[in-house]
C-alpha cells in the first residue's frame, strides 16, 4: 500500500493579505498574515543566525558557493538588515568549476561580503588510509583547520542540512568541535527549545547550522521565491545537471531535463535518488562519510 | 558567462510545501522497536530512496543477520555495531494529508539528553511499547518527559504483537496501564494501536491477525496529529535578541513568540517597565513594512525614543506584559551527572535572557521511570523535580500556563545545558512606569564611558553598623579608583539625609524611602558609567534587597562586618555615647535591629586589617565580577 501523495498542489498559496502587507506600508490589516512553510523556515534560520552573532565573539560563514550556502547568505542579509556582519570564508580546493569561481567573484562584490579565500593543503598532507575521493575531500577539512588557526574563529556557520545524509541528520544546530575540529558524536550536549550550547572550550570552535532543518526542495522553493542567484550548472544541459556541486573531479551530474527551478522542484518531487548520488566520496565505503565528518568535515 | 537571476515569485511550489508538516518523535524503552517501526513506515509509504533497500540487505548480510530495518536510521557505524540508537535522527515521508518529519530518538537511558533534543522539536509523539515486555521504566520516563516538553499529542503503539500471538487480552492490559499513566500526566493518548513493525501488521494496514482491532493504523494515527500552531491568540511577547546599529537605525531584533506587533503599537519593556511606541518595523530587502507581524516571525523594530534596553528584555503590550521577578518556581528535568542540590549556583536561560541563580529549595524530586514516587532531597540525573530559584538579576517571564513559550527555562552548568523545565509561578515585581512619563536618556552610550574609565558602571553598597568603617573604606576606594583614571562618586547616607532626604526621619517607612532614593540615584550614576559608592548603615535586609533590584546586575554589596564592640569603641560621630545616654532615639548599633546580609559579594572586618589592604580586596572583587578591567578586549566581551 502506498500513501505517497503525488498530487500537485494548487498555486497561489501566499495570501493576498501578505503580499499587500509586505509591499504597502501603513495599510492596517486586522490579523497578521499566516506564515507558510518557507516563512517558518526563514524565521527559524534568522533566529539561529542572530543567536550565533549574539553569543560568539568571532564568527565566519562558510561559503561553498553552492545553492545552500547562497540561501544562507541571503538569510544572513535578512537577519542583519542587508549587511553580513562577519567574514564569508571560501575554503578553496582549487578544483571547483570555473562557473563557481565566476559566481564567487561577482557576488562576493555585489553582496558586499567580507570575502576570505583560503587554500587547502596538497593531497599528500591528508590521511592516506581514506579511500581516494574521500581523501581528496578531506583536503577541505585541513584547509578549514588552517583558516581556523589563522583567524581564531570561535564559530563557523555552515550550510549543511539534515536531509542530505544520515550522519548530518544527527547534528545539533550549535555543534561543539574539539581542539582539532573533530566531532564527538557520542557526547553531543542536549539542545532544546532553541537554547543552544554556545560556550566552546578555549581553543575549540562551534559549528552553527542555520539551515539544518531545510530540505533540498525547500532550498529551491526559497531560492525561487526570493530570486536568489544560482550557478547555471544546477540546470539541465544536454540531459544532465548537477544536483550538488563539489570538486570537479569527484562530482558527477545526474540525468535530468530540468531547465528551471519549477522543473527542478517537479523532478525532486518524483525522484527517489538521493541528492548526493553524484558525490563520489559518499559511496566508496559504508562509513567513509562518517569518518570524514568525525574528523571535522562539514 | 550567464548568471541565473530568477524573478522573485510568490507562487506555490509543486513539491507540496503548503501541505501541513507535522514533526513526530518516536519514543519508548530501548529495544521496543522504534527504529524498526520507522523503517517499516518508510517502506509502507513508498518513501525509501532507490537502492536503500538493497543496501540494507547487503549491510545486514555482511553482519550475518536477518534483514534489519533499523539499520536504515542507525547510520552510524557505532550504532550498527552495538545495535542501539545513540542520537536522534530525522527522516521524512508523506501520509495522505501530511508531510511527516519523523524524529527517531534513542530509548537507552544513557542517551536521555538526545531523546529530549529530539522530542523537544516534535508536534506529536508515538510512544512504542513491546507487547511481551509491557510498560518499562523508559516508557514511563519518556511519557513524563513528553509532558514536561509540552508535547500533548501522543499516540501509543503496542509493538511485537507477533510475539504474544496477537493476543487482544495482552493488548488491552498494556493499553489500560499506559493510558492511566499518561492521563495522570494530563496527556490523553490519541490512539493505542497493536502492531508488528517487523511484519507490517497495523502499520499501514489492518491484517487478519489483528482483526479484533477496529481503531486506526499507525499511518492513520499519524495523519490525525496536528502541527503546532503559533501562539497568535496570546498577548505579545518579543524577547530581545540584540540591538543592532549597523547604520543610523537602532534596530531591536527578536522573534515574536506570541501575539503580534505593528508600527504605532505602544509597548512595555520588561523587566524595567519602560514604555515606548514602535516607530517602524524594519526588514530587508524592502523596508519598512506595514501591517502586523505575527507569532513565529523574526523581526526588527525601531522605537520612538532612545531607551536603554538589552538582550534578554521582553517586549509586551502594556496591560498584558510579562512579570518581572527574581524568584521562580519551576518543574524541571535534570540531565547532568552530578545531582542538583539546594544552594547550588547555576545559570538560568529564559528566552534570550541569562542570569546567575541559586537553587533555594528542592521539592518533589522523583525518578519518573520508577513505579513508586519516592521523594529525594536532590534531583539525580534523568530525574525530575520542583525547585525554587533565586535570580541574581530581575528577569521577565510568564508562568507556562499563561504562555508556554516564555514560561520555560533551561539550566546551564559549566557552559553546557544540564536541564530544563517549566515556570510554575513567579513572585510579583513592580509596576510599569506610566506612559506620560518619558525618561530622556543620555547622549553617550555606557560603553563609550567604559572605554574611557576602564570600568563598567556599578553600585558599590557598603552596609554595616555605625562606626564599622564604611565611610573610611568608601573614601579610600574613591581615591584609589580615581587615581586609576576611573569615575567614582561617593554617596554618603548622612550627606543625603542633610539634603535630598532631609524630609525623612527614622521610622521603618522613612528608612525604606531613604534607601530607595539612595539606590535610584546610585543606579542612575551606574547606568551612566560611574561607580557609585554608597556608604549607608541600611540595617534592613529587605531594603537592601530592594536596592539590589533597582541597581540590578550593577549591584555589589559589601558587608563591613566590624564587631559591634569595636564600632562602639571607635564611635567617630559620638552617636553610641549619645544613644547610651538616651539622647539619641532609634539608633542602629546598640539595639539588635541590624540584619546582616547573606548574599553579599564581599565581607570585610576592619578590626584586623589596614584600610589599603581592605581596598585591595574590594578592587579584586570588582575585577573578578566584571566591573574593573585592564584591557579593551575585556570591554568588548562585556558589550
Amino acid at each position: 500500500m502506498h500513501l505517497l501523495d503525488n498530487e500537485s498542489v494548487a498555486a497561489g498559496t501566499r495570501s493576498a493579505a501578505l503580499a499587500q502587507a509586505s509591499s504597502v506600508p501603513g495599510i492596517p490589516v486586522a490579523q497578521p498574515p499566516s506564515m507558510d512553510h518557507l516563512d517558518e523556515l526563514e524565521a527559524q534560520s534568522i533566529y539561529i543566525l542572530r543567536e550565533a552573532f549574539a553569543r560568539l565573539k568571532k564568527l565566519a560563514l562558510l561559503w561553498s558557493l553552492g545553492k545552500d550556502s547562497n540561501v544562507m547568505i541571503w538569510l544572513a542579509r535578512k537577519a542583519f538588515f542587508g549587511r553580513v556582519p562577519f567574514p564569508a570564508l571560501h575554503v578553496d580546493t582549487g578544483k571547483k568549476f570555473p562557473e563557481m569561481y565566476a559566481f564567487r567573484d561577482r557576488f562576493g562584490k555585489e553582496w558586499d561580503l567580507d570575502l576570505r579565500v583560503e587554500p587547502c593543503p596538497p593531497i599528500d598532507a591528508v590521511d592516506p588510509t581514506l579511500p581516494p575521493a574521500a581523501r581528496s575531500a578531506a583536503r577541505k577539512t585541513e584547509g578549514l583547520k588552517w583558516a581556523l588557526n589563522k583567524y581564531g574563529f570561535d564559530g563557523l556557520i555552515a550550510g549543511i542540512r539534515r536531509d542530505e545524509e544520515a550522519t548530518r541528520a544527527k547534528e545539533r544546530v550549535f555543534s561543539p568541535r574539539g581542539l582539532e575540529g573533530e566531532w564527538d558524536v557520542r557526547d553531543q550536549p542536549p539542545e532544546f527549545w532553541d537554547h543552544f550550547n554556545a560556550s566552546p572550550p578555549q581553543g575549540a570552535h562551534l559549528r552553527i547550522h542555520p539551515i539544518l532543518h531545510w530540505t533540498e526542495a525547500d532550498i529551491w522553493a526559497y531560492t525561487k521565491r526570493e530570486g536568489i542567484p544560482i550557478i547555471p550548472l544546477y540546470l539541465a544541459k544536454d540531459g544532465k545537471r548537477y544536483r550538488s556541486l563539489g570538486d570537479q573531479d569527484i562530482t558527477n551530474p545526474v540525468a535530468s531535463t530540468a531547465s528551471n527551478i519549477d522543473e527542478i522542484l517537479a523532478e525532486l518531487d518524483a525522484t527517489k535518488i538521493p541528492e548526493r548520488a553524484g558525490r563520489a566520496l559518499d559511496h566508496e565505503t559504508e562509513d567513509a562519510f562518517e569518518r570524514l565528518r568525525v574528523a571535522g568535515y562539514l | 558567462m550567464n548568471m541565473i537571476l530568477p524573478t522573485a515569485s510568490i507562487s506555490a511550489t509543486p513539491n507540496g510545501t503548503t501541505r501541513p508538516q507535522v514533526r513526530i518523535v518516536i519514543v519508548g524503552h530501548v529495544d521496543h522497536g522504534k527504529s524498526t517501526l520507522v523503517g517499516r513506515l518508510l517502506h509502507e509509504t513508498g518513501s525509501l530512496p532507490d537502492g536503500k533497500l538493497e543496501m540494507l540487505k547487503a549491510v545486514s548480510a555482511r553482519r550475518g543477520m536477518p534483514f534489519e530495518w533499523s539499520f536504515l536510521l542507525d547510520a552510524l557505524q557505532t550504532e550498527r555495531d552495538q545495535g542501539i540508537t545513540i542520537d536522534t535522527t530525522q527522516i521524512r515521508f508523506r501520509t495522505r494529508s501530511r508531510d511527516v518529519v519523523l524524529i527517531d530518538a534513542p530509548g537507552h537511558a544513557e542517551f536521555l539528553r538526545n531523546m529530549i533534543t529530539g522530542a523537544s522539536q516534535a508536534d506529536g509523539a508515538v510512544l512504542i511499547i513491546d507487547a511481551l515486555e509491557g510498560v518499562r521504566s523508559q516508557t514511563r520516563r519518556h511519557g513524563y518527559l513528553l509532558h514536561l516538553l509540552g508535547v500533548k499529542q501522543v499516540a501509543v503503539v503496542v509493538n511485537k504483537m507477533d510475539r504474544v500471538d496477537f493476543s487482544a487480552a495482552r493488548f488491552n492490559e498494556i493499553s489500560a496501564e499506559i493510558s492511566a499513566h499518561l492521563i495522570g500526566l494530563g496527556v490523553t493518548p490519541t490512539a493505542v494501536v497493536p502492531i508488528s513493525a517487523r511484519d507490517g501488521d497495523g502499520v499501514a494496514e489492518h491484517t487478519p491477525r489483528i482483526e479484533w482491532y477496529k481503531g486506526p493504523t499507525v499511518v492513520e494515527a499519524l495523519d490525525a496529529l496536528e502541527p503546532a500552531k503559533p501562539l497568535a491568540e496570546l498577548p505579545l511577547r518579543l524577547p530581545v535578541q540584540a540591538i543592532y546599529k549597523f547604520d543610523d537605525r537602532r534596530i531591536v531584533a527578536g522573534r515574536v513568540e506570541s501575539g503580534s506587533l505593528k508600527s504605532g503599537d505602544e509597548i512595555v519593556i520588561m523587566p524595567t517597565g519602560k514604555i515606548a511606541k514602535i516607530k517602524t518595523v524594519e526588514s530587508w530587502p524592502v523596508t519598512p513594512v506595514g501591517g502586523p507581524q505575527g507569532a513565529g516571525r523574526s523581526v526588527g523594530i525601531t522605537l520612538d525614543r532612545e531607551l536603554f534596553l538589552e538582550r534578554g528584555d521582553i517586549i509586551g503590550n502594556s496591560g498584558a506584559s510579562p512579570r518581572d521577578t527574581r524568584r521562580i518556581r519551576a518543574r524541571i528535568f535534570w540531565l547532568h551527572d552530578k545531582p542538583l542540590t539546594k544552594g547550588e549556583q547555576i545559570l538560568i536561560r529564559l528566552g534570550t535572557k541569562e542570569s546567575r541563580a541559586t537553587v533555594v529549595a528542592i521539592e518533589k524530586a522523583i525518578d519518573p521511570g520508577a513505579l513508586s514516587n519516592e521523594e529525594n532531597s536532590a534531583i539525580a540525573r534523568n530525574h525530575v523535580g520542583e525547585i525554587d530559584i533565586s535570580l541574581a538579576q530581575p528577569v521577565a517571564t510568564d508562568p507556562y500556563t499563561d504562555n508556554p513559550r516564555t514560561g520555560r527555562l533551561v539550566i546551564e552548568v559549566n557552559g553546557r545545558i544540564a536541564g530544563g523545565g517549566l515556570v510554575l509561578s513567579v513572585d510579583a515585581g513592580r509596576p510599569a512606569v506610566p506612559i506620560d512619563i518619558v525618561p530622556v536618556e543620555s547622549a553617550l552610550r555606557p560603553d563609550e564611558r567604559s572605554a574611557r574609565y576602564h570600568h563598567n558602571g556599578a553600585v558599590i553598597w557598603l552596609t554595616g553598623l555605625p562606626g564599622s568603617g564604611k565611610s573610611t573604606l568608601a573614601r579610600a576606594l574613591e581615591r584609589r579608583l580615581f587615581s586609576n583614571g576611573g569615575s567614582p562618586i561617593l554617596l554618603d547616607g548622612d550627606t543625603f539625609r542633610a539634603g535630598l532626604n532631609s524630609d525623612l526621619g527614622f521610622s521603618p517607612q522613612d528608612r525604606t524611602e531613604n534607601i530607595r532614593r539612595l539606590a535610584e540615584v546610585a543606579t542612575h550614576l551606574a547606568r551612566n558609567g560611574h561607580i557609585a559608592i554608597v556608604a549607608a548603615v541600611s540595617p534592613s535586609s529587605a531594603d537592601r534587597a530592594a536596592a539590589r533590584r533597582i541597581a540590578d546586575s550593577a549591584f555589589r554589596e559589601i558587608y563591613v562586618a566590624t564587631p559591634a564592640e569595636v564600632c562602639e569603641t571607635r564611635d567617630p560621630k559620638g552617636h553610641y555615647a549619645k544613644a547610651r545616654s538616651g539622647a539619641l532615639q532609634g539608633f542602629t548599633g546598640i539595639g539588635n535591629d541590624y540584619q546582616p546580609p547573606s548574599g553579599n559579594e564581599l565581607t570585610i572586618d576592619t578590626s584586623n586589617r589596614s584600610v589599603s589592604d581592605a581596598t585591595d580586596e574590594i578592587e579584586r572583587m570588582l575585577a573578578t565580577t566584571g566591573i574593573l578591567f585592564d584591557e579593551l578586549t575585556d570591554l568588548a566581551a562585556n558589550i
